[in-house]
């Protein structure tokens, strides 16, 4: 129990970057987390841009490097969580921002905040089959253009035919 | 920039790659060429998925361990690190520290035998052959140096989540230190063969120049990114094992052209002596792995891990649920987001100076396409 209640402390320097996401879009942060040394914000999918808007160019946030994005498949809930990593070359500080939605639903594509979205969005697309709105060139990037099925869904088997 | 010769010529279509020896692996380009100079182009990749993201679903946190080994060939230790240490983050296990020198070691020697065989090939690509005999020379000692530590020389399988599979063996110190010795000496005779080359300087300054806001929204990291000038090292910005007992320079340059890409790498050789140097003289006695349970099993959770790796950022994002196998690893492997900065490097130059700007961002092919 004790463990547990450490790990819902937020050091204050990350605290910092919770309150002033709160003090602009106070109804954008469904849940947060701090574990293992790392903030992770669950947000509602209408507030992505803006949020990241917010997040890149703020003075003392500067979140101006996006590392990594991923989709994680939960087939029993039948939805998608895409994971954004995003990283700050001028303070060393990481956030990662997650949206969760519906299979089948699509969400907006970070291109014109990060021009490294750009591929990353199609590795998302291809293997998950995650549509975004809004980007400039969305088709597969790994697979061949006729390629059925997302590899990286969880209902994707590792061998054999789908389902 | 080069201006369009004739008015009524016409744009052409042409594939460069993927079996083009150049492109360093299975890369394919769509040139838009109007005339010699590239007008547009596209990065065509995927020839050699293998699915390691699915893979790593069906096997425990051990089994993938050598699968990583095939991310970037080149570089294999740095590889093994990302991914022992963020198992190890997840699972907080804490590292002894003798384990943590001798991986600094390791994968420095690493980043190192990288850097040549960049070197070299890149010399190659460019016309400069003789370049590549030196440098494959040296590589092949570190080579051996790995074989002594762990029996393997390419795909090193080198740690273990928690330390260290064996201890290294009598000799080792002397070899290593015998080789850094001599290193340096090397080093010195690669520029004196390049660095005020006229053909070289001819070939490289001024091209496929990019700016530092650009490179960074384009996610480039690395020596790449610090050839534009921004001083960024994973190793000092956030430090992992031992690097922040250890002394050593970012070194960056300034236009963010081939040229600058190139002298960035060399010095960063010298920067992995000193490292080397000072982890041999620091390194203590003790155990080489923590006590880490037979079955590797983290809570359920998530991390993300990054490392400063050769070629820039390499981050593992592992999602546990609790089971003896990971529900979802993401690699951000830096030379896939790197390459996406190509295109923006090769607009408007001509065709002979694509390949040495694909060099210059130092892709290996099959961490791109995984």
């Amino acid at each position: 129990m004790n463990n547990q209640e450490e790990q819902k402390e937020i050091p204050e320097n990350y605290e910092k970057i919770v309150n002033k996401i709160n003090k602009i879009f106070s109804t954008a942060i469904i849940e947060k987390k701090f574990e293992r040394g790392e903030l992770t914000l669950t947000i509602k999918p209408q507030f992505l841009i803006p949020l990241a808007e917010f997040l890149k160019e703020e003075s003392d946030l500067k979140f101006n490097f996006l590392s990594d994005i991923c989709a994680v498949h939960f087939p029993k809930e039948k939805e998608f969580e895409v994971v954004y990593n995003l990283y700050s070359i001028i303070f060393h500080h990481r956030v990662r921002l997650k949206v969760k939605i519906k299979e089948g639903e699509s969400i907006t594509s970070l291109t014109r905040v990060w021009a490294a979205a750009n591929w990353l969005e199609r590795e998302v697309y291809d293997l998950s089959g995650i549509t975004f709105d809004g980007h400039p060139d969305l088709k597969r990037i790994f697979l061949p253009n006729d390629w059925k099925g997302h590899p990286l869904r969880k209902d994707y088997p590792l061998s054999g035919k789908e389902k | 920039m080069r201006k369009t010769y004739l008015e009524h010529t016409k744009e052409i279509i042409m594939n460069m790659g993927p079996q083009h020896p150049s492109t360093h692996g299975v890369l394919r380009i769509k040139l838009w060429l109007d005339g010699e100079t590239v007008v547009k182009s596209e990065p065509m990749i995927g020839y050699l998925h293998r699915g390691i993201e699915k893979l790593a679903e069906y096997r425990t946190y051990t089994q993938f361990m050598p699968i990583t080994d095939r991310l970037d060939y080149v570089a294999a230790a740095s590889n093994n690190l990302a991914w022992v240490q963020a198992v190890e983050k997840l699972m907080e296990i804490e590292v002894p520290r003798r384990a943590d020198f001798i991986r600094v070691i390791i994968t420095e020697l690493m980043r190192i035998a990288n850097h040549l065989v960049w070197l070299g090939t890149q010399a190659n690509d460019i016309g400069a052959v003789t370049v590549l005999l030196y440098c494959f020379r040296e590589r092949e000692e570190i080579l051996d140096i790995f074989e002594m530590f762990c029996g393997a020389r390419l795909t090193l399988n080198a740690f273990r989540i928690g330390g260290l599979a064996h201890d290294i063996p009598v000799g080792f110190k002397e070899k290593v230190k015998n080789f850094i010795e001599r290193f340096p000496k090397y080093i010195d005779d690669y520029e004196r063969l390049l660095s005020e080359n006229r053909i070289w300087l001819k070939r490289t300054k001024n091209v496929g120049i990019i700016n530092a806001e650009e490179a960074i929204n384009l996610g480039l990291s690395g020596p790449s990114l610090r050839a534009s000038g921004v001083k960024w090292d994973i190793r000092k910005s956030n430090p992992y094992a031992v690097y922040d007992e250890l002394e050593f320079d970012i070194p960056t340059g300034e236009v963010g052209d081939v040229y600058d890409r190139y002298k960035v790498r060399i010095e960063e050789m010298r920067q992995s002596i000193r490292i080397i140097k000072q982890a041999l003289e620091q390194m203590p006695n003790g155990e080489i792995r923590a006590k880490v349970p037979r079955i590797i099993k983290p809570p359920p959770g998530e991390i993300y891990h990054s490392i400063e790796a050769p070629k820039g950022e390499l981050g593992f994002y592992i999602v546990s649920d609790g089971s003896t196998m990971p529900y979802r690893v993401k690699i951000r492997a830096p030379s896939f987001v790197n390459l996406q900065a190509l295109s923006k490097m090769i607009e408007g130059h001509l065709v002979a100076d694509i390949v040495a700007i694909i060099g210059s961002i130092d892709i290996v092919l099959g961490e791109i396409d995984r």
